[in-house]
């Protein structure tokens, strides 16, 4: 079995150097019956995001007294991938249904509504890698459109080894063939690590530099939020605003 | 020491806005010395408190908010109310009818059924327990005629405008009895529907403009074009 060279010269497969992310947009309010919603477009990967909620939980008795629920739902269209993907969810759609509301739970104020529940789903519509890294800062965006109060926004991107180098927002072929895979989510202003997962093998060496990569990763999705933001609301915003 | 933001500026979750002095006030919290915004929207300054006036919400209960409600549910001696909140809101018989209901002789869905709206004030809620309503005051109870239209929860002050301005400039250039509650849901009743269906569309430009200048003098404007027209 011949393996392809992914790293030639520092520069990778598709073009990208080392620590370079693929190309992102963001796209809010794209949808009219969730109450929030969000599209990525991120590198090939492409994920909707819809928020309802807060809106009472059903059934009753899994609201809770004292706080809101969180709720998140990851999907992979049948036609997502290469080979079909079998429309019943799978073990991997549940346990990234689970992360991406660990992700984003410690920066909703859950506490402002209590024996509600907020509801994240995210559809992926094409995967090429990072899916999840990609729905977390989507549905970052999506909760802020749906105007949750959130202590800071959300951001993710992985981080992987590939032929012995470490490399910045892995795409498919670099999950498949690399040696490890490490997504992480964070609260940029905050300084504040939300997601950490690991596949493969890292050096400690390797996970120090690797999580310093991820973070520098992360302010730039940060900034490509904060433009998606600025550019949807900017109808808003254009002049002063009368005295209300 | 100065704030981190230009008066009326974009900020989102997040946004670092002050340090130091300031008091947090709404959709900001404080943690350590800084002062964080925690939606989407402007940010302004008054009186050493920071708020940010948000672009995107959902309605929180308050009591004694005047609302329009429409009914989802009945159950033999109350009606479960939609009022655009996070929870549903619950009318008790006696707060509606002024005295007790006989389920063995009458029917709740006979003065009040499914789909039906009302004009209601939230006299009770405290986050343990659902709002509930009344409507046995002057000018609530059950919506007969006109049109009820829905807006973005947070353009509601601006529809009534500072110290009512906008809402009276509505009333006296349509002719037509207007209502805005304060879930974002807005009642009119004119002699016509056409009547209805221009402030209609005058609320939805208020809603698409609501933070520009010169808002009051466009809406002046487009009553001027609309009677030109008619």
């Amino acid at each position: 079995m011949s393996k392809t060279h992914l790293i030639n010269d520092g520069i990778r497969y598709d073009g990208r150097r080392l620590d370079e992310l693929r190309p992102i947009k963001f796209q809010l309010g794209i949808l009219n019956n969730a109450d929030g919603s969000a599209y990525v477009e991120w590198g090939r990967t492409k994920i909707i995001v819809g928020i309802m909620g807060p809106r009472e939980a059903h059934p009753k008795h899994l609201a809770m007294a004292d706080r809101c629920r969180v709720e998140a739902l990851y999907r992979m269209a049948t036609f997502s991938v290469g080979e079909r993907k079998s429309p019943a969810p799978a073990r991997r759609e549940h346990e990234i249904s689970k992360v991406i509301k660990e992700a984003l739970e410690p920066a909703i104020f859950v506490e402002l509504y209590p024996r509600a529940t907020i509801d994240i789903y995210a559809e992926v519509i094409q995967a090429d890698g990072s899916t999840r890294c990609a729905a977390i800062s989507a549905a970052a965006l999506a909760l802020t459109d749906a105007g949750i109060p959130m202590r800071d926004l959300v951001c993710s991107v992985a981080v992987g080894k590939v032929e012995g180098q470490l490399v910045l927002d892995v795409m498919d072929e670099e999950d498949k063939q690399g040696d490890s895979d490490m997504p992480v989510a964070m609260m940029p202003n905050k300084n504040l690590v939300t997601l950490i997962q690991m596949d493969g093998l890292l050096t400690q060496d390797e996970f120090n530099r690797g999580l310093e990569l991820a973070k520098r990763g992360c302010m730039e999705v940060h900034k490509k939020q904060k433009e998606a933001l600025e550019e949807h609301f900017k109808k808003s915003m254009n002049s002063e605003m009368e005295e209300a | 020491m100065p704030t981190n933001f230009e008066p009326r500026q974009l900020v989102v979750p997040g946004t670092i806005l002050a340090e130091g002095k300031y008091n947090p006030g709404m959709n900001t919290y404080k943690e350590g010395e800084h002062i964080f915004a925690s939606v989407v929207g402007l940010a302004e300054l008054r009186n050493e408190t920071v708020n940010v006036i948000p672009l995107r919400g959902c309605y929180m209960p308050y009591v004694d908010d005047v609302v329009v409600g429409k009914v989802v549910e009945v159950i033999s001696t109350a009606w479960m109310v939609d009022i655009r909140a996070p929870y549903e809101a619950v009318l008790f018989a006696k707060e509606f009818l002024s005295k007790p209901l006989n389920t063995m002789k009458e029917d709740a869905r006979s003065y009040l059924d499914i789909g039906e709206m009302v004009i209601a004030k939230v006299i009770s809620f405290d986050r343990t327990r659902s709002p509930s309503l009344t409507t046995r005051e002057q000018g609530l109870g059950k919506i007969q005629r006109g049109t009820v239209i829905e807006v973005d929860f947070t353009r509601v002050p601006r529809i009534i405008g500072k110290k009512g301005s906008m809402i009276s400039l509505l009333k006296k250039e349509s002719g037509c009895q207007i209502f805005v509650g304060q879930n974002g849901r807005v009642w009119i009743s004119g002699k016509t529907r056409d009547e209805e269906a221009v402030v209609a569309q005058a609320i939805r430009k208020i809603e698409a403009e609501a933070h520009t200048t010169g808002l009051t003098d466009r809406i002046q404007e487009y009553f001027l074009k609309m009677k030109q027209g008619a």
